[in-house]
């Protein structure tokens, strides 16, 4: 059953300028149609939005949803489940899937099942080198002039480790308007199985370290390549305070940066490697509170423009191995808002306009989505998200609707929860729960 | 329900003395005289035991008689059943115990367990010619066929009831054997 | 007592105590003509060793067969992520043969802890990567407190490669839970990551200088092997120069008995002779060497009985 139009009624939003406002708002053809006091027409869905807080609908920038390759772990229909219900319209989906996403032809299949699931716009990323191997240029203008538009590109998983060709990947770009996303980690400073934040727990762990400065020397490098070439490059998963230090000086000269932060590192600490679960393995590692606090910071102060949630769904075995040899990476999709809400909104840091710009309106701009981070407006797309402010949520793993279990926030408890996704006026995911289609 | 008896002495420390000087007599006059004898004490209060026997024996004679203690713990069939048991130590005399005759010493006979584990510990050290057992309290109720050859004193309890045995030298205060209701816990003497 | 033994700091002070009464009174049965002991008759111990240790693997196994449990050796070779089972199911389908003790000894920092989350059985540390080696540092502090007495108040000095070594980290432990002053001696590059702060959380003291710490006069120096690897790995020029400033050579001997005429020398093999101990320390009468291996099969005994000899714990 499918609706034409929907009428959110008596629901709280801002405004362009950011002002407090209240109402209905009355969606038509996916468009919004009408705000205010509004008579729907006979017809209408109507959705009691008493006490909760209308947004536009959450995107993120980087997303790994394993088709083609590990459809055991994840695929784009099942991906694009777990989004929805998290209140996202729009991911990224990141291009180190098997083959990697390294033609146009690729890029236009994950589009293609994107459509078919129809719960999210997947939006490919692309390889920035052959098979991610860091040496050869992937065909990022064929990629580019795809059905798929692709303009971010990474290598994420790995780091464009090699000086030329990060510079010729950033210079080739520029024409079209791309950004390189990069995953900052300078492989050469450390050991091949690095896996903990370097410190003191890593040394009584026994486990090989990533030490801070293996990310901020490649962000300084960036910058300095992004200042060069006029390109632009983004940040994926700052996770230090050193590299974000280095993104503030960035900005400040003007350089064309940006960051995105994801939620685990704002919220779980390395403390917890000391389980020795790999549930707990992510790249960049997980770090102390020190560094936490530096990048909650950063995203109230702007540095940081975007949260992401590089939800990384793993198949359980490919976890059940010693840490050192278990999969990094943890899921994300279905509880970065309730993460982010209970950590910075609910207690004051952040105001709804602060959370609507990181996890909406920043990061559709830095991918170049017009229709994603539009003011909840009359005319607007009406790609939005209902949230409920006082709902609690208990996570549990296995209620997820990711095909993976690999969940860090099993048990925890958070206030606020997504209560409805609507793509283009169509409801996605009501409570959590994705709708058919 | 708890009925609340006091404990009821059985044995002073002048009967404690009186039964060692016996079973040092009825030892002589089995083995004819103190040759080639060894005692063993099996831990904790057996130790004592068979120290004050064999200082009895030495005197009744007037050549010492060696002495040791012989710890069971590994080889008891029980271990599984109750928490850990600190091992204790096993000490043999200068000499060992081949081709001696083994006075075995223990505070309290029950079921024969403890002794048939000494058995078994016993055998891996050596050849004894003989194994006698010696043992200040019997209270029967054995589970295994095995039988005392110098008892102290013949004690009939029931099962719910607890032989306890004090020692000056292992608890500092004057012999004793008492018996008082409540069952024998797991790891007493038994 | 516990049902595992993954670290060093799963064990108190009384405990280690206990553990090491015990281990005298095996070693005393080792001794014996009959060294067989019926304590775990009936009982199954696996030794699951996905790196080579003989000289680890061959003292539980002795261990476990004089106490008369089932000994089943199994190696993994390679890490099992290489050959696409998981660790889990691997362990778990040992578990399933009703196996009551898993020795486990695996090159990846961690994997007993893990291990232990995943299986019924009983679960020892045999060494896990760079983490640690409980009963290494139980035997260690066995030998040295049979030669030295009660080691609270001793000085005793960890030499060498401290990043990559989990003897160090174990010993560190115990050492301090027995009430030892500790002193770590290393080159900057293998000094673990964090130490700084690791040492005055647990009252360790470092040094950069071996020759200062050998004239304070340890009762002990525990010289810790280079692995082979590291050579090459730069974290010191060459062999030649980490000789001649972390090496006991026959100069440091001197140096070390005049300080303290009564200090021993320990190493838990396989020693790099001339590297990082010379020919004369390691066969000097004051090196603890081969009493370390001695004590090995009785300290394993110890473990075996205080995890297998007793009724079950709740998990």
């Amino acid at each position: 059953m499918s609706h034409d139009s929907l009428l959110l009624s008596g629901a709280a939003w801002f405004g362009p300028d950011g002002t407090a406002r209240a109402g209905d708002v009355l969606i038509q053809a996916g468009r919004i149609s009408e705000v205010g006091r509004v008579a729907a027409p006979s017809g209408t869905e109507r959705v009691d939005a008493d006490g909760l807080v209308l947004l536009p609908g959450f995107v993120d920038l980087h997303t790994h949803l394993r088709e083609p390759g590990r459809e055991d772990a994840e695929t784009i229909a099942s991906g694009s489940r777990a989004a929805a219900a998290g209140g996202f319209t729009a991911v990224l989906a990141m291009a180190n899937t098997s083959p990697v996403t390294d033609t146009g032809e690729a890029a236009e299949r994950v589009l293609d099942l994107g459509r078919l699931a129809g719960l999210v716009d997947v939006v490919p990323v692309g390889a920035v080198t052959k098979d991610l191997a860091g040496a050869e240029l992937a065909e990022l203008a064929l990629m580019h002039r795809s059905r798929a538009r692709v303009t971010v590109f990474s290598d994420d998983g790995r780091c464009v480790g090699d000086p030329r060709v990060m510079r010729r990947a950033l210079e080739y770009i520029r024409a079209f308007g791309g950004v390189i996303s990069q995953h900052s980690q300078d492989p050469d400073l450390a050991g091949p199985q690095a896996c903990c934040h370097e410190g003191e727990l890593s040394g009584r762990l026994g486990l090989p370290g990533w030490p801070p400065v293996a990310e901020a020397s490649i962000i300084a490098r960036d910058v300095m390549l992004a200042e060069h070439t006029g390109s632009r490059v983004h940040v994926a998963h700052v996770s230090t305070a050193e590299g974000l230090d280095v993104v503030r000086w960035a900005k400040a000269r003007g350089v064309a940066v940006t960051a995105e932060v994801t939620p685990h590192h704002l919220a779980l600490g390395t403390e917890l490697l000391a389980s020795y679960d790999p549930v707990y393995k992510v790249n960049p590692p997980l770090r102390p509170t020190e560094h936490q606090e530096a990048l909650r910071e950063g995203l109230v102060d702007g540095t940081i423009d975007a949260v992401a949630t590089d939800h990384a769904p793993h198949a359980r075995h490919d976890k059940e191995h010693a840490f050192v040899d278990a999969a990094f990476g943890m899921l994300g999709l279905e509880t970065a808002f309730a993460v982010v809400h209970d950590l910075l909104v609910r207690t004051g840091r952040m105001s709804w306009a602060d959370l609507a710009r990181v996890m909406s309106i920043a990061p559709a701009r830095i991918a170049s989505l017009g229709e994603h981070g539009r003011p909840i407006a009359v005319g607007e797309p009406a790609n939005l998200v209902l949230v409920d402010p006082a709902a609690g949520l208990t996570v549990d793993r296995d209620s997820s609707q990711s095909l993976s279990r690999n969940n860090p926030w099993h048990a925890r408890s958070f206030t606020g929860a997504v209560h409805l996704t609507i793509l283009r006026g169509r409801p996605t995911a009501r409570e959590g729960v994705p709708t058919a289609c | 329900m708890v009925r609340v008896v006091d404990a009821r002495t059985v044995l002073e420390s002048a009967d404690v003395a009186r039964a060692l000087t016996r079973i040092a007599h009825e030892v002589l006059e089995q083995n004819k005289g103190s040759d080639r004898l060894v005692v063993l004490g099996i831990p904790t209060r057996g130790v004592s035991l068979a120290e004050r026997l064999a200082r009895r024996l030495g005197e009744i004679e007037g050549t010492p008689v060696p002495h040791g203690c012989l710890d069971v713990t590994m080889y008891r069939d029980d271990l599984r059943r109750a928490p850990l048991r600190p091992v204790g130590s096993t000490a043999l005399p200068e000499g060992g115990i081949d081709d001696r005759t083994v006075v075995l010493v223990d505070d309290v006979l029950y079921s024969g367990r403890t002794i048939r584990a000494a058995l078994d510990a016993l055998i891996d050290l050596g050849r004894p010619r003989a194994v006698r057992l010696a043992v200040l309290v019997d209270r029967g109720h054995r589970e295994l066929p095995i039988r005392a050859d110098h008892v102290g004193k013949n004690l009939p309890t029931s099962r719910a009831e607890r032989v306890m045995v004090r020692l000056v030298e292992v608890d500092g205060e004057p012999d004793s054997v008492t018996i008082a209701p409540g069952p024998t816990l797991a790891g007493s003497p038994s | 007592m516990r049902r595992h033994l993954l670290s060093s700091a799963d064990l108190s002070a009384d405990e280690v105590r206990m553990l090491l009464a015990t281990a005298a009174e095996m070693h005393e049965v080792q001794r014996r003509e009959v060294k067989k002991l019926p304590t775990l008759r009936g009982r199954t111990v696996i030794n699951l060793f996905f790196e080579d240790s003989t000289r680890t693997r061959s003292s539980f196994e002795i261990a476990g067969k004089w106490m008369s449990a089932d000994t089943i050796n199994i190696t993994g070779k390679g890490s099992s992520a290489s050959k696409g089972e998981s660790l889990r199911d691997t362990v778990r389908t040992i578990d399933a043969m009703a196996v009551d003790c898993l020795i486990i000894r695996h090159m990846a920092s961690g994997a007993a802890h893990q291990v232990a989350q995943w299986v019924d059985a009983s679960v020892v540390n045999a060494g896990d990567g760079t983490h640690e080696h409980p009963t290494q540092a139980l035997l260690d502090a066995y030998t040295m407190q049979r030669r030295m007495g009660d080691l609270a108040g001793r000085r005793i000095a960890i030499v060498g490669d401290l990043t990559h070594s989990r003897v160090f980290r174990s010993n560190a432990i115990t050492l301090r839970t027995l009430g030892a002053e500790v002193v770590l001696v290393a080159p900057p590059t293998l000094l673990p990551s964090g130490i700084d702060s690791w040492a005055r959380a647990d009252g360790l003291e470092l040094s950069a200088e071996l020759d200062e710490v050998l004239a304070s006069g340890p009762d002990a120096v525990m010289m810790l092997r280079v692995q082979r690897e590291r050579m090459s790995g730069g974290f010191f020029p060459t062999p030649r120069e980490y000789t001649v400033g972390f090496g006991l050579t026959r100069d440091r001997l001197r140096a070390l008995a005049d300080a303290n005429p009564e200090a021993v020398i320990c190493h838990p093999g396989p020693m790099n002779r001339g590297l990082e101990i010379s020919a004369d320390a390691a066969d000097a009468a004051r090196s603890l060497v081969l009493d370390q291996v001695s004590a090995g099969v009785a300290v394993r005994m110890a473990v075996l009985y205080h995890l297998l000899a007793a009724e079950e714990v709740a998990a």
